[in-house]
């Protein structure tokens, strides 16, 4: 318990003295999950939405295989990006293994079935409502799914939040293929993990508390941003 | 049956006929629309009005038959008002933006537009308001400014005032009035007989499926030509088919 108090409070010191090793690691973190989550919104949201307003022989079998991988295990998915852009992979000729480019990938694999999932499910309740007013304007698919998208803006910012928490906290699928090599692919989930087990709590902690004020920030900003939405939309 | 219509006419209808997976929702309507004046479409409930208004806004594409909007020029321009408004989130003058948005209008124009919809339906002073915080009345008037900022050749109106009090009813009735003296055709659905004596010049009536009666609107409330009209004027049920009883 005193040993736990003691990293508790050298982690406290760390954060407040902005440690230059506890900034890396937090801004590196941010830096590969925003991107991950980014990308997975350019193609998740108009993926998502156009699963909701279209119909073909196949979609059923792709919206399972869809809400299939939101449950992907995050080792798998590190494992099959290893094998991938490993030396001796497929794409081995690009040098992505142990690069924040690589955990970027890892971590789009991961948020990009969450998100297409979920804007699907928002654009299709949206479209049940808007398809034949969109339809009577003469708007074609890309009209419509431009219009659905902005309308459904609040809840397609719960889907790309839900995407950021799986990545901020995801760490099996980043060790494997950034390597949690110092100053360069490590960020907070894999340094907490090896701090942690060489005893080294203080900094673990720290990291610990910074990625819980991150998640509580991330949903609090949610939360002001629908509400204010949500008064001036009356969505 | 193709009614002469007297003033020139819009568009044709030419055998149109919509068949849905269990049954002939329209059968084999012929007709030629006015180019102006209000068109009342009534029957009763599966006579296929709703039907033939989602055909004539291109919802539905005909089984057999066709559309002639040959006589409307090249560019058709129709405009639809639902029975339930369907509104954006965002705000009242978004709103019609968003809907003249297709017509690839210059800035100036498209406000222009906007401002004379606002007006005409008596919307100015909500324009930046939430579009979905509007009142039923409200709202109904919005999707008529939406659908009038289109400028159409054909106005269709499905039941506009089905969820209405008098007031908004009334509100309605005088903006369709005055879309129709601005040489907008305009084509009513509605149960209300009494707003069908009100606002048509015409009307047609339909019978399952089928245009069974054709004409001016006081010749038709005068002395319906049809047993079916008539019975449908007089608020006479029809007669419930054998097996029916028990249901």
């Amino acid at each position: 318990m005193q040993e736990a108090l003691e990293a508790l409070g050298l982690a406290g010191r760390l954060i407040v003295s902005m440690d230059g090793d506890v900034l890396e690691i937090v801004a590196l973190s941010l830096q590969v999950s925003l991107t991950a989550v980014a990308v997975s919104c350019l193609i998740g949201l108009p993926l998502g939405a156009l699963l909701a307003m279209t119909r073909f022989r196949g979609r059923n079998v792709l919206i399972v295989l869809n809400n299939a991988l939101m449950g992907l295990p995050p080792v798998v998915v590190g494992l099959a990006i290893y094998l991938a852009i490993s030396r001796a992979g497929p794409f081995g000729v690009f040098g992505l293994l142990y690069t924040p480019t690589a955990m970027i990938i890892a971590q789009t694999v991961l948020v990009l079935p969450i998100v297409t999932a979920l804007a699907r499910q928002t654009i299709e309740d949206l479209n049940a409502e808007y398809d034949d007013y969109l339809r009577s304007l003469g708007l074609g698919i890309g009209g419509r799914l431009r219009t659905l998208l902005w309308d459904g803006r609040t809840g397609l910012i719960t889907a790309a939040i839900a995407g950021m928490g799986r990545a901020i906290a995801e760490v099996g699928a980043v060790i494997i293929v950034g390597g949690n090599i110092d100053h360069v692919t490590r960020v907070m989930t894999t340094a907490i993990a090896l701090e942690t087990s060489k005893g080294e709590l203080a900094l673990a902690m720290a990291l610990g508390i910074i990625l819980m004020a991150i998640s509580l920030a991330l949903n609090a900003a949610t939360h002001a941003l629908r509400g204010d939405a949500m008064r001036r939309m009356y969505a | 049956m193709l009614d002469p219509a007297d003033e020139a006419p819009l568009l044709e209808l030419r055998g149109l006929t919509y068949t849905a997976t269990t049954a002939t929702l329209l059968d084999d309507v012929s007709a030629a629309l006015p180019a102006t004046g209000v068109t009342a479409i009534i029957g009763a409930n599966g006579a296929g009005k709703t039907t033939l208004l989602r055909l004539l806004a291109g919802l539905l594409t005909p089984t057999a038959g066709e559309i002639d909007w040959s006589l409307a020029g090249s560019a058709r321009r129709t405009a639809m008002v639902f029975q339930r408004p369907v509104i954006l989130r965002r705000s009242v003058d978004a709103n019609i933006r968003h809907a003249i948005a297709p017509l690839g209008l210059n800035e100036a124009e498209a406000a222009r537009r906007v401002d004379e919809a606002l007006a005409v339906c008596r919307l100015d002073h909500l324009r930046t308001a939430p579009a979905r915080r509007l009142s039923g009345g409200e709202q109904q008037r919005l999707a008529l400014a939406r659908a009038l900022a289109r400028k159409p050749d054909v106005l269709l109106l499905d039941e506009p005032c089905a969820s209405l009090d008098p007031q908004s009813t009334a509100a309605i009735e005088a903006i369709v009035r005055q879309a129709a003296a601005a040489s907008t055709a305009v084509v009513l659905v509605t149960h209300d007989i009494a707003q069908a004596q009100r606002l048509a010049a015409w009307v047609m009536f339909l019978d399952a499926g089928r245009l069974i009666e054709h004409s001016r609107a006081g010749a038709f409330f005068a002395g319906p030509q049809t047993a079916e009209a008539r019975d449908y004027l007089a608020g006479r049920l029809p007669p419930i088919a054998p097996g029916d009883e028990g249901s």
